[in-house]
Formats: C-alpha cells, structure tokens, sequence
C-alpha cells in the first residue's frame, strides 16, 4: 500500500516535471493570445494550485476510482482504462498460459535427462531464445505467417465478443511473440529447480518404494519446483508489461500499452500518470496475489504463520 | 568421493600465457561468442578512422552510391535501406548507441548500486530501510513502462539523455544484489575479526565488504548488459530512442517495418546483430558465472 | 523359514568423475539367509551406503558402474531391468534412509506416502490403502495415527518422522529391509527406541535386515553377523557375539577403541585412529588401512591380505598380523620401538599392551 502511494506521487512528480506548459495541450496556441481565457482555463484545470495540492486532490479521485480526464480526449482516464484491460488482459493471460504449458514439459524433460543431447539442446534454445526481443519474434512471426503463409491477420484486434474464432486469429501471433522470452525463462527456472529436487533424498526414498518416474516427477519432485515457478510468474508480470506495450505496437491493438504510447506522443499528462499507476497497481497486487498463492500451496508456510 | 576435489590439477609443463590458458578452457560456441563481442567493440571504437563509415547517413560506403532498398553486394555488403542508406555503417553507429547505454547502466550501477548496497548491507537500520524502500518503489514499475514516461517528460532524446536515464534506472537492482551480497560478508568472521581489533568502519566497508562485493556484481553486470541493450531495443523500435537521424538497431527495425514485402534485409540485419550481441553477452556471462562457481566450491 | 536370501559376490561399484573413477566399493562378498541380520559398521566413506545402494540398484546418476553378483531369491539383481526393479522395491526389498528430515517429501501429507506404493503392488481400494495406513501407524507406536495421517511431515518430530519412513519401508511387507544410519540423525533418546522397534519388526515378520552403522555400539546386542569395511573392502566379517569377543583387525579394534566408555577414569584420552581415510581414485597398495595402522609391516604394503577363515570358519579376516596373534604382538613392539607415530598415539591413550578379549559396553 504504501508503495502504491509512493509510485502514484513518483509518477505525479515526474509527470508535472513535463517541460512545455500543459496549457499547450489544452488550448491551440493562436487561442493563447486571450490571457483571460487562459487563466480561466488554468484555473478549471487547476494548474495554478501547488504541486502538492494538486496531487492531493488528484490522489481523492483516484481512491475512488475517477483519474481525471484525458487532456486530449476529455473522456475519462479510468473510463478508456477499463475499455483497454481486455485487449492487454487476455494477450497476457494467453502468453502465460501457453508459456507455462510448454515451459513445464521442456523443463522437466531436460531435468530428467539431465546432461543429455536432449538437454543440451533445450538449455541451448532457451539461451537463445532469451535473446529474441518481443518485435523481432513479432516481426519474423508476421513476415512468415501472416505475409508469406497468410494464416493469420497482420495487424488488428477482434473483441472476442464480437466474434470467437477472429479473437483467437489476432491474438495467437502476438502472444506467440511474447511467449518466446517467457518460455525460455520459465523452462530454465524449472529445470534448475528440478536439477536440485531430485538430488534430494525422498526422491531416492520415493525411488526405493517402487513408484514409476513419471509417477515421482510428476506428483513428488515438481511441487516444490512450482513454487519457484509460480514466484517467477509473478516477478516476471513487470517484463511482460513493458513487452505488451511492444507487441500492441507492432500489431497495433488497441490494448493498454498502445493507449499509453499514444498518449506519450500526445503529452497527454492525464493519461500517462493514470496508465502509469494503474500498471504499477496491478504489478504490486500480482505480487501480493504470488505470496498469497504461495501461503495456500506451501504448507510449511502456512503453519509457520 | 571427498578426496577427489582435493586433487590439484597437473601444473602445465609449459606455462602458456593466462588468456590462452583462459580461452583454452571456452567452449566453442562460448569462443564464437566473445570474438563476437570483440569484433563488435572495436567496430564501433575504430569506426571513425574507416572513411566513410565516419557519418551514420553515408550512401556510398567504399563502392560509390548505391540505389534505395538494394540487397547485399558487393557495393554494399549489406544491402541499402529505404532512405538508400548503407546498413552496414548504420550497424555500426547502432552498436555504438546499444554499447553506451549499456556501459552507462553497468557503471551507474556498479558504482552507485554497488557503494549503497555495499553501505547499507553493511551498516543496516534505519539507512538500510530508507534506501531499499527507495528502492522498492522504483523497482514496483514495470521497466519498461518507467522508461517510456521518464524518457517522454524529458523531452530532449540524444544519446546523453536516453543513457543517463536508463543509468540511472539500473542502480536500484544492483543497489539490490550488492545489498544481498554485503548482509551475508558482513556476517562472515573475516569482518568480525577486523571489527573486533578495532578497525573503522570506512575502513571495513572499502578493505573487507566492497572488494567482496564487486565480483558477484561483475557477474551481474554481464547478463544485466544484454537486459539492459534489449530494453534500448524496444525503445528505440516504439520510436522513444535516440532522435534520427543517428542510428539504432531498434530505429533501423522499426524503419524497415514498413517495406517488409518490399526488402527484407534492412529488419534482418539490425535483428541480427541485436539477437547475436545479446545472446554473446549471455552466454559468456553464463560461461563466466559457472567458472566462479566452480572455483568457489573446490575451495 | 531357513535358507539364502541374498548372496553378493565380488561386488565392485565405480563412480566416474572428471578427476578419475572412485572406486567406491572394491570386491565384497557376504551372503544373507532369510530372516537373519546383519551389520556393516565402518567410517564415513567407508563404501557402507554405496554397497547397500548397489545392491538395491539405487544408486542414482549415470556415472555409476557396478559389477559382479547379487543373487536375490536365485536370480541376479544386477541383470534385472528397470521395471523388474521397480517392482521388487518396496514389495520385496525396502530401505529406511539415514536423514527422516529429508526423506520424506514436505509437501506430501504422511497418509499418502504411506500408501502411494501400497496402492500400486497390492493393489488396495482407498479405504482399504487408509486402514492399513493406521494399522502401519500403530504398528511402529505412532500415538493418534488418524490425526497424524492428515500431518505434513514437518509437523512431525524427528523420532516420529523415522517411524513414518519404517511404516512406509515396511507396508508391503519385504522379505530384506537396509537400514541406512537410521538413527544417526536422531537424539540420543530416541535413539533407542529406533532400533529397537527395528529390531522387534525384524523378529516379528521374519524379515532379513541389513543394519548399516558407523557406530559399533548399534550393531553389538542386534544383529546376528557383521561386516567391518574399510576403503570399499571387507576386512572383517564374524558373528556379531564372535566379532565382540574376540576383535582381530587393527582397523575394528581402532573402531572400538574410539567409543567413549565410562568405565575408564574420566579425562582418559580418547583413542582418534590418526590420519584420514584413503584417496579411492588411486587406493594405497596393499592393506588399505596400513598408511594408518600401528602393526604394520612391510609385507602389509606389499601384498593385499585376502578374507580368510580364521581358526573359527565363521570368522574371517583379512590381516597379516591380527591383533592378538604373535604376529602382531611382535609388529606392535617393533613399530612401537621404531617410534611410528600412529603405534605410539595408540599405546600413551592405552597403557596396558593391546590384548585380545575387550569388554563390550552394553
């Protein structure tokens, strides 16, 4: 909470360091010649008031879910928020989903085989892999399947309310992009993490029971590793953030992250600061959401508590 | 199977030089790798002195002009972008935006980073919980996000600006691995001992904590350059890099976008030379850490 | 029920590592009729626990070489196949492991790793698998075993979480248990109690058990047979209540002269056997325990003794110069006359001369 408040008053701080009047956004500069219609807009806008009064009045509304209006638009920030969470919402929850789905497998398989060609090879695509960014994989994606195959559209978003089949046309290329960083990290974290776990004891002791390897890698040594799985999740929703605002770019979705570049290119303060926080809302609650999810999974934690 | 690890390795008859002993013991692909990254920054270092190369918009680079979107030749070994530019010499310059950014962040932090973690870690109370407080909230926004509104309010976009920011912005990790690493040294006896006989505490924290510190830092700092040169990339691609005409290897991406039916080749070559860097400075990175850890656990 | 139940044959096990292979168990032969226990006493390193992983084929890793014979109930464990394995552990052979802290899953509640494997060889119905879950609970003494079903392990005590991992070795009722250490990692107390609900299991089914210990006491008033080792090697191998009375490797005697008693004055220096345990990448040459044992002579260096039958056929050694035996006697004067360090360190924390016959403790 308090780093919540500590983010909000950062990005207000930065936001009114702007260089270039906000005034200029309001009014067309010809319009400026007329002090006394400037003044009377500084003040409805209330840019005359200290910083700090400013920020006060602005953190009220907040609280109560109103963040000002966008200076460009004049609809409100949370209102064009709310529309966006969707687009950003269901490109990540496609990316994590599938990430994890083909991290899993190629982890424990490389853990399994630990030191094999099998292995080598998985660790040393997931090296490489690491290093593709977000618009190169989009790039390579849209030239091969959407130019050269055709399979997929290019550019653009269909509201899965408006239509299944066209939702998931648009939104496998993208997610796709973003999964090629996430399934390399979350492979590696569960193949060091099992490397460890079946080094440990009640695997040998599981062994000498008679339990079949599937049996013990499944249901014994990765519950303990999803764990770390589940932490790294977490940690990386800030990566995947910053690479949404990458991938709407480049597919032009109107998602969260091409609101917020708009605006950038816009100045349109209101918009930044209220985009802003609200990413680094739902950074923190998805980390407090990782400990939750932690207290409920790990048993050891919950009676230490 | 104690006893094995004790084992000093046979002292070589022949004492060859220590970087031959040291890329002796490279894999290949890890070889590849580094002789990557030298070719990389002596390319941008020496690029002044090849005629030509020495203004990213140069057209005619050795081999006279060349035409708009023209693929690799022998005039231009790789090719034209669509403003008829040379690739190659804009490669160049782009790896001298991506290597400056990322040297910044890795002197920021390892300096800045690296003396407060090392303070704090060292000294607790009440600094320790004002700074990674700081530092918390920092880290609370996502990178990449921070980066987009910092580098737009600050309006001016040159190489100075876009690499004091992103500088500045990396001191908080490392402010965090250092603090990580100076709480477990300040606990070992070593640093017991020298408190016991009196020594001062500046003294403690510039002989015994900070030099403990700095390697697992340098470590660090390896795989933090490639995070860091990517992060330029994406930049650079969603237009908020340095201004044009200099050149990135995210700018000359995002230029290209826009012919990809037309001529691939100027998207391919920046990508490639941004994949290709980031994945040398991973792998040597990895190759480096292995090497430590296992010369900390034959100790 | 009489007759052989395992039988090892010149056992070999290696572990290759980049500084050279380990040769961890070097040639051990013993064999084990059915319902009888027997001990493996011997220092860290010793080969103990890789024998009796060896013979279990628990060994894990791909660096693990083992060869010769471990015939089980007439056929040879070390040709078996993966899944023929799988399916003896647990229903045939079973094994509690050193450290309970470790060797039960934490995040695997005790009723489900209690029966796991009960489901898959019996072949149980959930209800049934959990009745038998109690029945094994109560077996080893677990007070409330219904509440201490739904129990992770970590909220179990350590002398509670080793009788967790007997119920578990013992569930499917094996014809041969190892037990590795299993009481090292407990308090003195419990101690006790651990093995001596052992050895009552052991008794009441009738089952073979291989007691593996470095400690001397633990094997003395349990096990019918023991085998000291040293360096991967056998070097003595006699009926326990034979072994006690009349100790004839130097390396067992060093053994129990190294147990604290407290029938000595108090203060008495306590026997250390001096320097350290062999380098098994490249074993010394002949005796392995001669670069440490006060009677050694030049033929010990020269020549590796075999494991022969003493006077008693049960009882075998392998030593050129026992303890006791004139042989020894004279080498013990010699080498301590000669001043060698490890016949001195033995004679100042042992006034009177080493004589055959030392009292066991009880």
């Amino acid at each position: 909470m308090a780093t919540l408040l500590a983010v909000s008053f950062l990005t207000f701080l930065l936001v009114n360091l702007l260089p270039g009047d906000a005034i200029n956004a309001l009014i067309p500069i010809e319009a400026q010649q007329d002090q006394e219609y400037v003044a009377q807009v500084r003040a409805e806008w209330g840019l005359d008031d200290p910083m700090l009064v400013r920020y006060g009045k602005w953190l009220g509304d907040a609280v109560r879910g109103d963040l000002g209006d966008s200076i460009v638009t004049s609809r409100a920030v949370s209102g064009e928020i709310a529309h966006r969470i969707p687009v950003t919402g269901e490109l990540m929850i496609v990316t994590v989903v599938f990430s994890v789905l083909m991290a899993v497998p190629l982890g424990v398989v490389s853990a399994y085989r630990e030191g094999s060609r099998i292995d080598q090879f998985i660790s040393g695509s997931a090296q490489f892999a690491l290093s593709v960014p977000g618009f190169v994989a989009g790039l390579l994606f849209i030239y091969v399947f959407a130019m050269k195959l055709g399979w997929f559209p290019a550019t653009g978003w269909t509201r899965i309310s408006n239509s299944i089949s066209g939702n998931l046309m648009t939104v496998t290329l993208p997610a796709l992009s973003l999964s090629v960083i996430e399934v390399a990290v979350y492979a590696r974290v569960v193949r060091s993490d099992l490397v460890a776990t079946l080094k440990e004891d009640y695997i040998l002791s599981a062994k000498s029971k008679g339990l079949k390897d599937g049996f013990i890698l499944f249901r014994h040594a990765l519950r303990p590793s999803s764990l770390t799985l589940i932490t790294v999740v977490g940690l990386n929703i800030g990566l995947l953030l910053g690479g949404t605002v990458v991938v709407e770019f480049l597919f032009a979705l109107p998602g969260l992250g091409k609101r917020l570049l708009d605006a950038i290119f816009q100045r349109d303060f209101m918009m930044v600061q209220g985009i802003t926080v609200f990413v680094a809302m739902v950074y923190v609650v998805v980390n407090t959401l990782v400990d939750v999810v932690y207290l409920v999974v790990d048993p050891r934690i919950r009676k230490a508590d | 199977m104690g006893a094995a690890v004790d084992t000093v390795e046979p002292t070589a008859a022949v004492r060859r030089p220590w970087i031959r002993r040291f890329v002796a013991k490279m894999p290949w692909t890890t070889r590849f790798c580094a002789s990557w990254l030298i070719v990389i920054v002596t390319a941008t270092v020496f690029a002044d002195l090849i005629p030509g190369l020495a203004d990213p918009n140069y057209q005619g680079f050795l081999f006279g002009d060349g035409a708009t979107n023209e693929g690799p030749g022998l005039s231009h070994f790789l090719g034209t972008d669509n403003n008829s530019r040379d690739i190659l010499a804009r490669i160049v310059y782009g790896a001298r935006v991506s290597l400056t950014v990322a040297l910044a962040a890795v002197f920021m932090g390892v300096v800045f980073g690296g003396f407060f973690g090392s303070l704090v870690g060292f000294v607790r109370g009440k600094t320790d919980s004002t700074v990674m407080a700081v530092v918390d909230v920092i880290l609370a926004f996502p990178g990449l996000v921070l980066l987009l509104t910092v580098v737009t309010l600050l309006g001016r976009r040159d190489l100075v600006v876009i690499a004091a920011v992103i500088g500045f912005l990396s001191i908080p990790p490392y402010t965090r691995v250092a603090r990580a690493n100076a709480l477990s040294i300040s606990r070992r006896e070593f640093v017991t001992a020298a408190r016991a006989i009196g020594t001062k505490k500046r003294t403690i924290l510039f002989r015994e904590v900070i030099p403990n510190v700095l390697p697992t830092l340098l470590a660090y700092a390896m795989v933090n350059a490639a995070v860091i040169i990517l992060l330029e990339g994406a930049l650079a691609f969603l237009g908020l890099s340095v201004e044009p005409p200099t050149s990135s290897w995210g700018t000359m991406v995002n230029a290209a976008r826009v012919d990809l039916q037309i001529n691939v080749w100027p998207a391919v070559w920046p990508s490639l030379a941004l994949v290709f860097t980031v994945y040398s400075l991973n792998n040597v990175g990895d190759w480096l850490r292995r090497l430590r850890s296992v010369r900390s656990a034959a100790l | 029920m009489a007759g052989t139940l395992l039988e090892v044959e010149n056992l070999h096990t290696t572990f290759t590592i980049p500084a050279g292979e380990v040769k961890a168990v070097r040639g051990v032969s013993f064999s084990l009729e059915r319902g009888r226990t027997l001990g493996i006493v011997g220092e860290s390193g010793s080969g103990k626990t890789v024998l009796a992983r060896s013979v279990m084929r628990l060994n894990l890793g791909t660096n693990v070489t083992t060869t010769g014979t471990a015939i089980f109930e007439g056929t040879d464990l070390l040709t078996r196949s993966p899944a023929e394995m799988r399916s003896l552990w647990g229903s045939e052979m079973a094994m509690v492991f050193q450290d309970p802290m470790t060797s039960l899953n934490p995040l695997v509640r005790v009723q489900r790793q209690v029966t796991e494997h009960l489901c898959r060889h019996i072949d149980l119905s959930r209800s049934e698998a959990r009745q038998a879950a109690v029945d094994l609970l109560k077996e080893v003494r677990i007070p409330d075993p219904e509440t201490r079903l739904r129990a992770f392990p970590h909220e179990l005590s350590g002398g509670m979480r080793q009788r967790v991992c007997i119920a578990v070795a013992l569930a499917c009722e094996p014809s041969l248990l190892f037990a590795d250490e299993p009481t090292t990692a407990l308090d003195v107390t419990v101690q006790h109690q651990i093995l001596n609900l052992l050895s009552r299991e052991q008794t009441d089914r009738d089952m073979a058990m291989v007691l593996v210990t470095h400690d001397l006491g633990v094997v003395a008033g349990r096990t019918d047979d023991t085998m000291v080792m040293y360096a991967g090697t056998v070097v003595e191998h006699a009926p326990t209540r034979s072994l006690f009375a009349d100790m004839r490797h130097p390396y067992s005697e060093a053994l129990m002269r190294s147990i604290p008693r407290t029938s000595l004055p108090s203060h008495t220096r306590l026997a250390a056997i001096t320097g350290r345990p062999p380098d098994l990448i490249a074993p010394p040459t002949g005796c392995a325990f001669s670069p440490r044992c006060p009677y050694v002579q030049d033929r010990c260096i020269e020549e590796t003794p075999p494991l022969v039958a003493t006077e008693d056929p049960a009882h075998r050694l392998a030593c050129w110069t026992p303890v006791g035996s004139p042989e020894g006697q004279a080498a013990f004067q010699k080498n301590l006359a000669s001043g060698l360090p490890q016949a001195v360190a033995v004679d100042i924390s042992n006034p009177r001369p080493p004589t055959r016959g030392v009292e066991v403790d009880s």
